[in-house]
């Protein structure tokens, strides 16, 4: 040991003194998480690449749409399910072919997936399914190893950019082998760290052709009947193959505690404590057990080190192994050195640290924030306004949830807005209008079959569709409303009006989101109106596909009544003058944010804010 | 004078050297965060280390805190820095820069800050009269006090005075460089692989005046200091109990709405008989809106004196 930390201590010397000669650069390339599965994809020979775009899975795709298109197909589809069924056709004829999503796309593509999980595939089929432990921006934090079981589906867990990289390459050839989908499982924290990844060659297999096997291909019940004693067996063969992978580390340290881990945990556990005995393994499903006995008969005390659910310790513990872990390990969050940390403190394998008194600061809260010039921010002001019974979805405009706009009542999931108000309406218990907002990306991926059946029930409601003509949460990415495609050529565009009314809406108007008086005027008379009713609330977003900066408004100070009806907004750009009126401070307008929208201009009852005269 | 000949005493160049360093970088979305940690990430990885990078996409993009941690060393296992382990804190803007200070290791750890404020607009939502907007109290003099090795500079006032206040993060970047054991050439040799061509000569400038200012003794400039100071202890935070009066004439209301959907606050409602009543008081401001908008005449408020028992 003290021999290494001599060699880590010469080898750094040089670099100390760098300021007089640079240093051999490090080898390899920084790629995050995300793009190390990409081009883990694109080493093993994919041709058919899908994916509806979801924090933090996203960038996997916009990296795969920078390999060359005589290389592979890659699209944003409407929806996850879309995207597998994609997948899964591409596989049916013979090529390789990838889907990925987040780890709530994975409930809408569920339904694809069990029966996926039945078929196999014929060219080699891989789920990249990411994870948010944590939620830094999800609704929840599903544990993605767990659908794998219950899909009986192996899932492979990267611990690092490199590792993604080369099993991502790996999951193909293991696909083909044991005749199943792979899901590959990242999290936030892998997908989105940056570190050196060495790389490899692309080798495309023999081109394959779709092979005829209805006992396999058509899932009727006589033939799924047949198929389900086959998972069964592949089970177990993977369970083998999974004892003697070449990702497998068995790191023989202390006598006295081990510690079975995979994926992200693994780094965690190096770093608080690396001289115990650790066994890494490369999935969580199925687990290698007689691998994990002998292991667990080569030390003393066992810890299982996992994030989110205990899904390898409850396995383990079922196969009658002595081992611990989520008594000392917090089952909500994302580890960190620190949480295992205190985990292992509590289970007296550290000695616990001094307590550090926190310092007593007091920042101010942040809340993320709807953009300067967001047109969202007028259809809610609307909303406000009209004191309705709002269900949400999910998008940025989610944050309208929050003061000062405070105008989003419900938010579940992706589309379930419109058919919450059916529900809410049916209900006969709101007396207030009751409204359903959704973005136009979220309407495609999942609004319009509960928008047929709000038609079809004759529900009294309204529907606000915020269409910005991107998908702009998740950093800007095209749909088939936007007219282009994953690689920015000119494609088909839905047509929202005509689209609403062939769902049998009669009441249909499109609304310009900067028009105050007409916003106003649309959702008052939408809301009267006895039926389904739609407002299309139009204008691009500010930042994708083009930064939207126009000229810069200005407050006219001397008549500010201080009133405070544009901060309402919450405009990023508007913040408070040292200069007060009646005990209440007037209003600046940062020039450097300001985009020129105009809200805020046509809200203010005393004609204050002006474009600023140089 | 040149930065460049300066000897700068890198208090992070040469300690433990199994362990890596530690750098979070902090700010709001949409100011640079990811540039600043990537140009060190790149930097890091020229001069031999491994490097992690690691960040979260998402919400934080919408002018939330963003934050990105970068480790650096022979080896990195954990890509995210434990709280109270950071060797250095680098933050864009300065609540930032006070939010994640427990992230900084308490002995020897390095602060350096933006003092420029974004003041997020939730800060503005207390309307009780001569209320403050609510941001870090902590002024950059005591705060800088309470780290020991702390570098509080306005950043983006330097950046402005160069020619563009969009070469802030430079601005940090060269105060960072006197912290860490690199030259100041290989960082300008990086920086400029990430900045457009034309603006390579004012990065560099601003490179240099940012490293020129933290190697000068004189840390903390005294006019943001004061500024923060005379926020601090504004006379203006003493609070009143609502002071008026707000009455409707319902034999004139005629039930309009006009008042209930302007209110700013949403503190009036039309009741059953369809005439308008104050149904929240506590929220009402007393910002008269209601009264000039009626075209009946019918809302009156009287307001007492805003201060009482100043002096």
């Amino acid at each position: 040991m003290d021999h290494v930390l001599e060699t880590r201590a010469s080898a750094r010397t040089p670099i100390a003194e760098s300021s007089s000669a640079p240093a051999a650069q490090r080898a390899g390339r920084p790629l995050t998480g995300n793009e190390a599965i990409a081009r883990g994809a694109w080493e093993a020979g994919i041709r058919v690449a899908a994916a509806y775009p979801g924090t933090p899975s996203t960038e996997i795709m916009e990296s795969l749409a920078d390999y060359p298109a005589e290389d592979l197909h890659a699209q944003w589809s409407t929806n996850e399910k879309v995207a597998l069924d994609v997948a899964i056709g591409a596989s049916f004829a013979g090529v390789r072919a990838l889907a990925s999503m987040k780890h709530v796309g994975l409930n809408v593509a569920a339904d694809a997936l069990m029966s996926l999980t039945y078929i196999g595939v014929n060219g080699g089929l891989v789920i990249v399914v990411c994870d948010d432990p944590g939620i830094h921006s999800s609704q929840n934090e599903q544990d993605t190893r767990l659908f794998s079981r219950f899909a009986m589906v192996p899932c492979l867990e990267p611990a690092d950019a490199q590792e993604a990289l080369v099993m991502t390459r790996e999951a193909f050839d293991l696909s083909e082998r044991f005749d199943t989908p792979v899901i590959i499982r990242s999290t936030t924290r892998l997908s989105h760290t940056r570190s050196l990844v060495t790389l490899g060659e692309r080798t495309v297999p023999p081109s394959g052709h779709f092979r005829e096997d209805p006992r396999k291909n058509v899932m009727v019940p006589a033939h799924a009947r047949n198929r389900h004693p086959k998972l069964i067996e592949r089970e177990a063969a993977l369970r083998a193959y999974f004892a003697t992978s070449g990702h497998v580390r068995w790191e023989t340290g202390r006598r006295d505690i081990g510690i079975i881990t995979a994926g992200t945990p693994y780094a965690y556990v190096k770093e608080v404590l690396p001289d115990a005995s650790i066994l890494k393994l490369p999935a969580a499903y199925p687990l290698p057990l007689d691998l994990i006995g002998r292991f667990c008969e080569s030390v003393e005390r066992v810890l299982v080190v996992e994030e989110l659910e205990p899904a390898m310790e409850t396995e383990i513990r079922a196969a009658g192994l002595k081992v611990e872990g989520k008594a000392f390990f917090p089952r909500v969050g994302e580890l960190a050195p620190e949480v295992v940390r205190a985990g292992l403190e509590s289970a007296g394998i550290l000695e616990p640290q001094p307590k550090v008194e926190p310092w007593q600061l007091t920042p101010p809260a942040r809340p993320p924030v709807l953009c300067s010039g967001c047109p969202h921010t007028m259809s809610y002001m609307a909303l406000r306004a009209l004191d309705a019974r709002v269900a949400g979805d999910i998008g940025c405009y989610t944050l309208a949830a929050l003061e000062p706009l405070r105008s989003i009542d419900t938010c579940v999931s992706m589309g379930s807005s419109i058919a919450n108000a059916v529900g809410i309406a049916k209900a006969g218990t709101e007396a207030k209008p009751i409204i359903a907002t959704i973005g136009d990306s979220t309407f495609l991926h999942a609004g319009i079959p509960p928008l047929i059946d709000a038609v079809y029930n004759d529900a009294n409601i309204t529907v606000i569709i915020l269409d910005n003509h991107i998908t702009a949460m998740t950093g800007g990415q095209d749909h088939p409303g936007t007219g282009r495609n994953l690689r920015g050529s000119e494609t088909a565009r839905v047509d929202f009006e005509q689209m609403v009314r062939a769902c049998g809406v009669k009441w249909v108007r499109k609304v310009d989101s900067y028009n105050v008086a007409e916003m106003y005027q649309a959702c008052r008379e939408a809301a009267a109106f006895k039926g389904v009713a739609v407002v299309i609330s139009d204008r691009p977003c500010v930042l994708d596909p083009v930064k939207i900066k126009g000229p810069p408004l200005e407050v006219q100070a001397k008549n500010c009544i201080a009133c405070q009806s544009c901060m309402n907004l919450g405009c990023p750009a508007l913040g408070w003058s040292e200069d007060m009126f009646e005990g209440h401070h007037k209003v600046r307008i940062n020039a450097a944010l300001c985009i020129g929208c105009t809200l805020c201009a046509q809200i203010c009852p005393s004609d204050c804010i002006h474009p600023s005269v140089q | 004078m040149n930065a460049l000949d300066k000897e700068s005493a890198s208090p992070h160049g040469n300690r433990d050297a199994a362990r890596p360093t530690n750098v979070l970088i902090v700010g709001v979305g949409g100011q640079g965060v990811l540039m600043v940690s990537k140009v060190l990430a790149a930097l890091c990885q020229s001069e031999g280390f491994e490097v992690k990078q690691s960040e979260v996409h998402g919400m934080a993009k919408r002018g939330g805190s963003v934050f990105s941690h970068v480790r650096f060393g022979e080896q990195v296992w954990s890509p995210t820095i434990p709280r109270g382990e950071a060797d250095i804190v680098v933050a864009l803007e300065w609540a930032e820069g006070v939010r994640w200070l427990d992230h900084l290791k308490r002995d020897g750890g390095t602060f350096i800050a933006d003092t420029q404020r974004i003041v997020p607009p939730i800060s503005f939502r207390n309307r009780t009269r001569n209320a403050a907007s609510a941001y870090a109290p902590e002024t950059p003099a005591e705060v800088v006090a309470l780290v020991g090795n702390g570098f509080a500079l306005d950043a983006t006032s330097m950046a402005t005075g160069l020619g563009d206040r969009r070469v802030a993060n430079t601005v940090l970047l060269g105060a960072l460089s006197t912290v860490l054991p690199f030259a100041a050439e290989h960082w300008l040799a990086v920086i400029e692989q990430f900045v457009p061509a034309k603006t390579k000569d004012l990065n560099r400038r601003a490179f240099l005046a940012g490293r020129d200012w933290a190697v000068s003794a004189e840390r903390v400039p005294a006019a943001a200091a004061t500024d923060a100071v005379a926020q601090k202890v504004t006379a203006r935070a003493i609070e009143t109990a609502p002071a008026h009066l707000l009455t409707i004439n319902e034999a004139w209301c005629k039930g309009c709405d006009i008042c209930v959907k302007m209110c700013p606050e949403r503190c009036l409602s039309l009741n059953a008989r369809m005439v308008a009543e104050l149904a929240r008081p506590d929220a009402c401001t007393a910002c008269h809106l209601c009264e000039w908008l009626c075209p009946d005449f019918a809302i009156r408020i009287e307001s007492a004196p805003a201060v009482k028992g100043a002096s």
